[in-house]
């Protein structure tokens, strides 16, 4: 029987619910692991999962400065899409999106996947060119992709909207990706944590790591706040403290920079909002949660940033462009806001690597998109980990692409992180 | 955050633009050294702690000045003048 069903749901509940048994151990460290990965966000967690599953590797440890998804895996606007222009990065998101789509059952956990759609919205006719070409771009990889065309289609997918030709900047379509939607973030953290602790992986949060352990060049474990930790490979994964973290190994700079993403929620509503829309004239993303507050995000602030909280201009920015969409909304009250610390790549794009050192893994640069990343990303990384070679899903998402001038520009931007 | 402009007085960040880490050096314009332009265009040594960037005061006097701002806690300890520095 599957440990959450509904048998065993029936079955606790004739035992008044006493003989659940925790989602994962609180194990003691081993002083030595195969592997320990550093960072228990969803990259670590789920490229701990794929080590077992796919790779047959359980002589693992997944070590969490706090607890288990207290990092950016919880503070995000979980929204999935495979949406992109580029070969790169349409391939390894449409892999993620198949994924998700099974994920639930892979894990045995409910993640709430929700397949709502994504609707990007176009306000000017070189947009919607634009919007038409990615469109295409992605069909041509066999991914879903509609374009919209006219205000009133629109409106018909999203009332509510101001779709009158007297909006600040009058919407004129849009390109929708179907099978694109949210999930629950915590759900996602959870349910990899339990799946790879089912498996024998053992998972040390209160576990920062300080330091690591070299024999020569060579990485051969870490020393944490509780003791020195011995492993054959050591993978890291820890998001916005790329930085911090890769300094104690000697590695001084990086194409990374670190910067605040905010993130907003207002009071609950009945359900108002049944898919994704992002603005076009700006930069915003909005959803409904299922417990009915209304969930947005907008740009970075856009200044080098390790502090878990922003600045009022982006919340003004932010909230003045939700209502330039909806102006129904504009009585809605803001619930909470708060800040998580983005790795912001120098073209966009993500690192899955071996390297830079002897014995050591990197996977970093997920900008603000890592989180529909979650499972592709532990997938890949897992192999490159098991392997010792790039997975062929993230073979162009090296380190030494900036060396060689084989940038994944997605944006067309340039190094500046702030525009990604 | 409130940024101090040498010329303007205390001020709303909204005010300035951002132009990042203002510890690199700019290769001279005619070197072809690859190696140098990498460690100029992509490299950052992204510090949590003190930092040294430059910001423009873009909707006031459209000066460029060096902040040292904390990036834990955005406590900023000094504005200058950017002369002679090369962005
Ligand atoms: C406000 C916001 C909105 C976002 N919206 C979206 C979205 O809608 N869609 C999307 O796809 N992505 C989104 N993202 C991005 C996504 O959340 C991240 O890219 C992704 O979660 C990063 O990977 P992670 O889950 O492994 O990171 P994290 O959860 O941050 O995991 C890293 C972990 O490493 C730990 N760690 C750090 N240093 C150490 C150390 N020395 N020792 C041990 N552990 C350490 C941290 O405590 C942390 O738990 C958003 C992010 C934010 C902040
Ligand atoms: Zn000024």
């Amino acid at each position: 029987m599957a440990e959450y069903s509904a048998l065993s749901l029936l079955k606790n509940a004739l035992s008044a619910n006493r003989d659940w048994k925790p989602a994962w151990r609180k194990p003691e460290p081993k002083p030595a692991y195969d592997v320990v990965i550093i960072g228990g966000g969803g990259h670590g967690l789920s490229t701990a999962w794929y080590l077992a599953k796919e790779h047959g590797i359980t002589n693992v440890a997944v070590l969490e400065k706090g607890y288990l998804g207290s990092g950016n895996i919880g503070r995000n606007t979980t929204i999935i899409r495979s949406n992109y222009l580029l070969p790169e990065n349409t391939r390894f998101y449409e892999h993620s999106m198949k994924l998700w789509e099974n994920l639930s059952h892979e894990l045995n956990y409910n993640v709430m996947f929700s397949q709502r759609g994504v609707l990007n919205l176009a306000h000017t006719p070189s947009q919607l060119d634009d919007f038409a070409r990615r469109g295409n771009a992605m069909r041509h990889e066999g991914i879903d992709a509609e374009l919209i065309v006219g205000a009133a289609a629109v409106g018909r997918l999203v009332p509510g909207l101001d779709v009158s030709g007297s909006a600040r900047f009058p919407i004129i379509g849009g390109l929708l990706q179907p099978r694109a939607g949210t999930a629950r973030h915590d759900a996602v953290a959870w349910g990899y944590a339990r799946a790879a602790d089912r498996r024998g992986v053992d998972m040390i949060e209160n576990c920062e790591v300080t330091g690591f352990l070299r024999e020569g060049d060579r990485i051969v474990g870490v020393s944490t706040t509780r003791g020195e930790i011995r492993a054959g490979k050591v993978a890291v994964a820890v998001a916005g403290s790329t930085g911090r973290v890769m300094k104690l190994a000697g590695i001084e700079r990086l194409p990374i920079e670190s910067h605040v993403l905010q993130a907003f929620v207002s009071e609950a509503l009945k359900p108002v909002l049944h898919t994704v829309v992002t603005f076009g004239a700006g930069h915003l993303y909005a959803s409904q949660s299922d417990k009915g507050g209304l969930v947005f995000g907008g740009d970075i602030d856009g200044y080098n940033s390790y502090a878990q909280r922003g600045n009022l201009p982006v919340v003004e920015e932010v909230a003045s462009e939700f209502v330039a969409m909806f102006p129904g909304f504009s009585r809605v009250r803001l619930l909470r806001s708060w800040g998580g610390i983005m790795d912001m790549s120098m073209d966009g794009s993500p690192i899955i690597t071996t390297g830079p050192l002897p014995g050591m893994y990197l996977n970093c640069g997920w900008c603000y998109g890592g989180f529909k990343a979650t499972p592709a990303s532990g997938y890949c990384f897992a192999h490159t980990i098991a392997r010792d070679e790039q997975h062929p899903l993230s073979a162009a998402f090296t380190l030494d692409r900036f060396q060689r001038g084989i940038l994944i520009d997605e944006k067309g931007q340039g190094a500046t992180p702030r525009l990604h | 955050m409130l940024i101090s402009c040498p010329y303007c007085g205390p001020r709303d960040v909204s005010e300035f633009t951002y132009q990042g880490d203002a510890t690199r050096t700019r290769p001279d314009p005619a070197s072809a050294d690859a190696a140098a332009w990498h460690e100029y265009v992509y490299e950052r040594s992204n510090e949590a702690g003190p930092h040294r960037e430059f910001w423009q005061h873009a909707g006031g006097c459209r000066a460029h000045v060096v902040v040292i701002r904390n990036t834990v806690t955005h406590e900023i300890s000094s504005v200058a003048p950017a002369r002679g520095d090369r962005i």
